[in-house]
């Protein structure tokens, strides 16, 4: 059963400055999935797990998160605070009996790069083979 | 500090499937410095029951509140202000905190979030150890201040047992043999020599296998 999903990108503001040129239309050129709502953050090291969770509740099918590489946060450790976090709500996730895949961390380049629009796809069709959120009941 | 570590999710649904709204009780105290059951811990438990208990097509309301401390009566008083608005509580307190709301509030339903574990402190950031174990017979003059009782797998008193290798414990090569470490603490204070003293059978009754314990401070009652 195919299905649309609704997937919560929070995105480190240096990682995703330029998915923001042209009002997001040259993202969106770019192939980048409509089912993606983005949300820039000042660092991805801000986001914590009540964050990640609250997408969950709000009725995300998937969660995930771009920061800057490991070695190379324009905050030193931001985007590692945020991987450990993700892996924390993955965690917590398969607790309740849900596919810690739902949520994911990428470290990527600052500045559109095809790797972000690639990322975008990986998660949407991650999420469309997974089906809707089980905590959609 | 107590330290302690949240329960399985699972162990809580459990808990709490037939509740409509909770109370998720932070404590300000120990819990909140080991980052088990402080407000952000509380918060984030209270998001998770809330979709635990979607998952399980069921729904529930969550309260979230915190008290100083679950320990003491003047807090657990505190209680009272969000009353109606739950039909249990879940405390993300220590032991202790859910002892003392179901001693104090014979009406109200406590649940405990965490399991607690232990007396411990925390020399990295994100990992606690062991340091006490609350015997009531403090031998921490003699060892050095490094405690034989806790720290010693085998709680042994008269110095290392044939395990100890190269400083390590035998249970497990992460584990320091803390007989070790007291002797070259003592030898560091040329203190060696109190190695040899032969320490006494223990009286364990003051470590609780005497029943629960208890302290009353004459000059502190009124």
């Amino acid at each position: 059963m195919s299905f649309d999903p609704a997937i919560t990108l929070f995105s480190c503001h240096y990682t995703s400055q330029q998915s923001c040129a042209e009002e997001g239309k040259e993202l969106e050129q770019l192939g980048f999935p409509a089912s993606i709502n983005l949300v820039r953050v000042p660092c991805t090291g801000k986001v914590q797990v009540t964050t990640l969770l609250k997408a969950f509740e709000d009725g995300a099918d998937g969660v995930y998160v771009v920061g800057c590489p490991e070695d190379g946060c324009h905050n030193v450790k931001g985007s590692v605070r945020a991987a450990k976090r993700v892996a924390a709500v993955r965690d917590a996730l398969e607790e309740l009996g849900v596919e810690g895949g739902r949520v994911q961390m990428y470290h990527l380049p600052r500045g559109l790069h095809p790797e972000f629009v690639e990322k975008g796809k990986e998660m949407d069709s991650r999420i469309r083979e997974m089906g809707p959120s089980p905590f959609q009941n | 500090m107590i330290v302690a570590e949240r329960k399985p999710m699972s162990e809580i649904i459990e808990m709490v499937q037939d509740c409509k709204k909770v109370l998720v009780l932070a404590c300000r105290g120990c819990v909140t410095v080991c980052s088990a059951g402080g407000e952000r811990e509380a918060e984030i438990l209270a998001s998770l029951i809330r979709l635990g208990m979607k998952k399980a097509g069921k729904s529930i309301e969550t309260t979230i509140g915190s008290l100083v401390r679950q320990c003491d009566r003047e807090y657990i008083d505190e209680i009272d202000q969000w009353k109606g608005e739950y039909d249990a509580v879940v405390s993300t307190a220590c032991g202790v905190g859910v002892n003392f709301i179901s001693n104090l509030r014979k009406d109200t339903m406590v649940y405990p979030a965490l399991n607690t574990t232990f007396f411990g402190g925390s020399a990295k950031q994100g990992e606690w150890t062991e340091q006490c174990a609350g015997c009531g017979d403090c031998v921490l003059h003699l060892t050095g201040g490094l405690c034989p009782v806790a720290r010693c797998a085998k709680s042994l008193m008269n110095g290392p047992c044939g395990g100890s290798v190269d400083g390590k414990c035998e249970i497990h090569s992460d584990v320091e043999c803390v007989w070790q470490s007291i002797h070259d603490r003592l030898a560091s204070f040329d203190r060696s020599a109190q190695m040899e003293v032969i320490a006494p059978i223990r009286d364990w009754s003051t470590a609780g296998h005497g029943g629960p314990r208890k302290i009353v401070r004459d000059d502190l009652t009124v």
